[in-house]
């Protein structure tokens, strides 16, 4: 039975095109690129070109790309290198945790945060932006499109208003989006932003894992939050994984190919085509998030009478994967703060799937797909009891 | 390659031997994990035979993850055709030991099912005084 991968927001397959330019780098061009001999030198022209390739897709200058170990490291060095006690920060509730820990954790330090809530298609209101502004807020921080439901932010709009607020001269208020999700999808270029800071990860978008980026403009006054040999302009120390630095600069080359907007269409259509299957056949099932300012392979559904970890253990046993973000699936028994913060219940979180398209996907698997997953829930909702 | 479930779980989860409801049950036990918000129902038949109070069918319905649904089908296997006081030392280590170790992070699982019968048992012992 071939399996059918249907969580490509959880991670993706590295394109075969990533992994020939990687391969290289661990044996034959081995060098460290701190190293002033060839073999060193071989490594650092590696780095640097990957380095010119995400400066050419964010329309930056290459000395503002920082590489780091994670997304999640650069969301943490974001907010750890440039807020301080006394600050302020501006973020909303649907953050991902890589945000949202480091902004509780400051809350301790004596930094006070707003968390703005959200519309209930999950959208943040740029007009709330504008009225959290305090005399000592320095950092805003909203993500450009959401790991769980898709939605995507009006983050150039904020960028926009955070720019004219700028012409005013102190304080600067910096303004971070964390990317992730969008790279595959969204239009990412800084200015047309209006964004200081911005995080990247090479897993989501058919790059190695254990590699990320933060976009740091000139001028961002950020400390590093890791020490140890001046890496990365100081701000990221440790000797760069090269390999992996090559992977994210040939994933984001891949991305600028022309062909990959008429992919996009297509997975457009099958995310489509999926939302009206699911809700028009499945008896109380509804979609989660907003129905048109949405990634285009991101779909959030939630069923009454079903719990989200058993429906993904069901369709697992039938080679598709898929994810939830019910309480059961969770470390720590808490359904999701994103469905939450829509003002879901805590039942209809509960029972809440994530299925997310990528390049690979094809219209077979999702015939497939939506043959299985009706008779799967009907299943559950008999073990429930359910009408 | 080890898998977060066992293969016992699995197999109670997809093919529970116990689900259902029980028409005129002796006594009915809801439970909710109120952490995580998994519900679960057990039904239970009480039959008397020389003097001792046996539970004669028990079944259940169960909202919750593939741990929660395969810990209530085993608190049923393990409860039927025990006497009350036997089937009450049926405790959430041996559901879990069972079904082939249910991971840490899913003992509560198995904790649920117990008291789900607990109080089944409560009631069918409630609906006796009445």
């Amino acid at each position: 039975m071939a399996k059918i991968y249907l969580d490509y927001a959880a991670t993706t397959p590295v394109d075969p095109n990533v992994l020939k330019a990687m391969s290289p780098y661990f044996k034959k061009d081995f060098g460290n690129p701190s190293s002033i001999h060839g073999f060193g030198q071989k490594a650092l022209g590696a780095v640097d070109e990957a380095r010119e390739k995400l400066a050419n897709f964010l329309g930056c200058d290459a000395t503002e790309i920082v590489f780091t170990g994670s997304a999640t490291e650069a969301n943490n060095l974001a907010i750890f290198g440039l807020v301080g006690k006394g600050d302020h920060i501006i973020t909303s509730q649907i953050e991902h945790h890589a945000v949202l820990e480091p902004c509780q954790i400051l809350e301790k330090r004596g930094v006070e945060v707003t968390y703005l809530p959200v519309t209930k298609e999950g959208l943040v209101d740029p007009d709330q932006v504008k009225k959290a502004i305090r005399p000592n807020t320095v950092l805003v921080s909203i993500m450009y499109a959401n790991n769980e439901i898709g939605t995507v932010q009006p983050v150039a709009e904020i960028g926009q208003f955070l720019k004219s607020k700028a012409q005013n001269p102190k304080p600067k208020i910096y303004f971070h989006t964390d990317a992730v999700q969008a790279v595959n999808y969204l239009d990412c270029n800084v200015k047309n932003l209006g964004v200081d800071l911005l995080t990247i990860s090479s897993h989501k978008i058919y790059g190695p894992k254990g590699v990320g980026s933060l976009f740091v403009r000139k001028g961002v006054p950020l400390k590093p939050i890791i020490y140890g040999g001046g890496h990365e302009r100081g701000l990221r120390s440790g000797t760069e994984n090269v390999a992996g630095v090559v992977g994210l600069g040939q994933a984001v080359e891949e991305i600028q190919n022309p062909k990959l907007k008429i992919q996009n269409i297509r997975i457009r259509q099958l995310r489509d085509k999926i939302i009206k299957r699911i809700t028009k056949i499945i008896p109380d099932s509804r979609l989660n998030g907003s129905p048109k300012l949405r990634l285009p392979n991101n779909i959030n559904i939630s069923f009454k009478g079903v719990e989200g970890e058993a429906l993904v253990i069901a369709l697992d046993q039938k080679g598709i994967a898929v994810s939830t973000g019910s309480a059961c699936s969770s470390k720590s028994l808490k359904p999701s703060h994103v469905l939450l913060a829509l003002g879901l219940s805590q039942e209809q979180a509960h029972g809440s799937l994530r299925i997310s398209l990528g390049k690979f996907t094809t219209e077979k698997e999702i015939e497939k797909f939506l043959k299985v997953l009706p008779s799967v829930v009907k299943r559950l909702r008999e073990i429930s009891g359910y009408k | 390659m080890k898998s977060h479930y066992s293969k016992e779980i699995i197999e109670h989860f997809l093919h529970p031997k116990h689900l259902g409801k029980i028409k005129n049950a002796s006594g009915v036990g809801d439970t909710e994990n109120l952490r995580c918000g998994d519900v679960m129902r057990i039904y239970i038949k009480v039959k008397k035979e020389k003097g001792k109070e046996i539970i004669e069918d028990v079944k259940f319905e169960t909202l919750g993850c593939a741990a929660a649904v395969a810990a209530s089908d085993m608190i049923c296997e393990l409860a039927k055709g025990k006497t009350l006081e036997k089937a009450l030392t049926v405790g959430y280590k041996n559901i879990s030991s069972k079904l082939g170790d249910l991971p840490p992070m899913k003992v509560h699982c198995a904790q649920l099912a117990q008291t789900g019968l607990k109080m089944a048992i409560e009631d069918y012992q409630k609906k006796k005084r009445q």
